[in-house]
């Protein structure tokens, strides 16, 4: 292990490794240290959705960024990500639900992403085995997707490692060394390396390592919730290609896996704030009601997984990115509440130049983003928060 | 496929021997990861088959005794069950 470093990344998920894997790129000298194996904590464990239809500007402009990265991203990483444009499709149960479509869409066209409104019938076209009869329209983006958590993180790490970056798995922090507020590196189970920049990507285990830095856990109160997903057997591909969610039915949602077919699951049952990941019963059957409501021929597939996860909720369901004031060289990427994966290649961009450069060419509002904005009592609007 | 090779070690999503000795000569030798990325262990028998296999594999290739291996989560359910069964409006079988 090495003993000295210009940057330490802690946390080896999504956001963590597409940190690294920037800063090798900026020709930073970068180790990154994860406790478990890459992507074990969250990234591993999501719904692989990638979407730009937010309902604020801030999160909207970032991922209308992060679309342009997603589309080249396994070309830049030399490393297939399976990202598919297969798109999101909202679902309304009524009329008020309808006006509010119109509305996001608005927003959404405003900033380039091309949202619009369509028809149950025309939903039926684009996921056959809907349950059209149901809903009264459909808020469609055709540029939103999905892509391969796992394949993502190892491409991150594989090119990172190939640009110098040095990445420790089963390697946890056991402290971060301060000394008159300024960062002087971290303690791990392994050995001590020391850094004068150290990078918070631990998302829902954030706040133990903003303790250990000497800040208050309640500085930037990141809590733990389970949520969970089920998934079936392989089916045919192209049957629901999109993600499918009618926001009103608990925000259940489905899609097929870009890699197998088989359909995730997903509702909005959660529990927490915990460090618990035993799969529940009770999650099991709400997720199926709602499901074979959606798509009532999911009756008769045969489910074979369930897993648990962690969305790491701020107040407003916003990440907390950028730097820490208290501490020189301390900065966070934390607190994706379940937007994490979806980020990652246009957060680890800018965290990088942030570093290295001082600022980025990504549209990242910092000040939407704020770590600090808690300890002043400022909430942003919260982000619209599925899949 | 003459790459892919012949040998099937998981059923269910049809991966083969050469496939994940391949993986383990390029330094992945971690079971955790080994599954994710080759998809073995995820299919509908849930690793039954192909785990035992491919814990063996890895011993052999990077020198450990079999139970120095550390098996991956097995997730419920434990064996396929049909959705509507689970919300009660099936039968089954």
């Amino acid at each position: 292990m090495k003993s000295k470093a210009e940057v330490v990344v802690i946390g080896g998920g999504s956001t963590g490794t597409s940190i690294a894997y920037h800063l090798a790129k900026l020709g930073a000298d970068v180790v990154l240290v994860e406790k478990g194996y890459l992507g074990s904590g969250s990234t591993f464990r999501c719904a692989t959705g990638i979407r730009q239809q937010f309902t604020d500007e801030a999160n909207i402009k970032l991922q209308r960024y992060n679309i342009e990265r997603w589309e080249k991203l396994s070309e830049e990483l030399e490393y297939d990500v399976n990202f598919k444009q297969t798109g999101y499709l909202f679902l309304a149960t009524t009329e008020e639900e309808v006006e509010a479509f119109k509305e996001n869409i608005k927003l959404h066209n405003k900033f380039d992403v091309p949202t619009r409104l369509i028809s149950p019938e025309e939903a039926k076209e684009i996921v056959p085995p809907l349950n059209a009869d149901e809903f009264l329209a459909g808020q469609w983006n055709p540029t939103d997707g999905k892509a391969n958590p796992f394949k993502t993180v190892f491409a991150f790490a594989r090119k990172a490692k190939e640009l110098g970056a040095e990445i420790y798995e089963y390697t946890e922090v056991i402290d971060v060394i301060a000394e008159n507020n300024e960062v002087k590196g971290v303690k791990t189970d392994k050995g001590t390396i020391k850094a004068d920049v150290v990078i918070n990507a631990a998302n829902a285990w954030a706040p133990i390592i903003n303790e250990m830095v000497g800040l208050d856990k309640e500085f930037i109160p990141i809590k733990p919730y389970k949520h969970q997903l089920v998934k079936t057997e392989p089916l045919k591909e192209g049957q629901i290609n999109p993600l499918v969610c009618p926001p009103a039915w608990n925000d259940s949602y489905l899609l097929q896996d870009g890699e197998d077919g088989g359909v995730l699951c997903g509702t909005g049952l959660e529990y927490g704030p915990t460090y618990d990941m035993t799969a529940t019963y009770e999650f099991l059957r709400e997720v199926l009601k709602w499901a074979t409501k959606i798509v009532p021929a999911l009756k008769y597939a045969h489910v074979i997984r369930q897993w648990a996860g962690f969305y790491a909720k701020t107040p407003d369901s916003n990440p907390a990115i950028g730097k820490i004031n208290y501490i020189d060289g301390f900065y966070i990427a934390a607190g994706f509440s379940g937007h994490g994966f979806m980020m990652a290649p246009g957060v680890g961009e800018a965290m990088a130049e942030l570093i290295v450069k001082g600022e980025t060419k990504v549209p990242l509002d910092w000040d939407w983003y704020d770590p600090h904005r808690f300890e002043r009592g400022e909430l942003r609007s919260t982000a619209f928060q599925i899949g | 496929m003459t790459e892919k090779g012949e040998k099937i070690i998981c059923r269910c999503n049809d991966v083969t021997l050469e496939e994940i000795e391949a993986l383990i000569d390029q330094g992945v030798t971690d079971i955790e990861t080994i599954k994710r990325l080759l998809r073995v262990g995820m299919g509908p028998c849930q690793g039954r088959t192909c785990i035992p296999m491919i814990v063996s594999i890895i011993a052999r290739k990077i020198g450990k005794k079999p139970d120095e291996i550390k098996l991956p989560t097995t997730r419920i359910p434990v064996r396929p069950v049909p959705a509507g069964v689970l919300v009660g409006e099936m039968d089954e079988e």
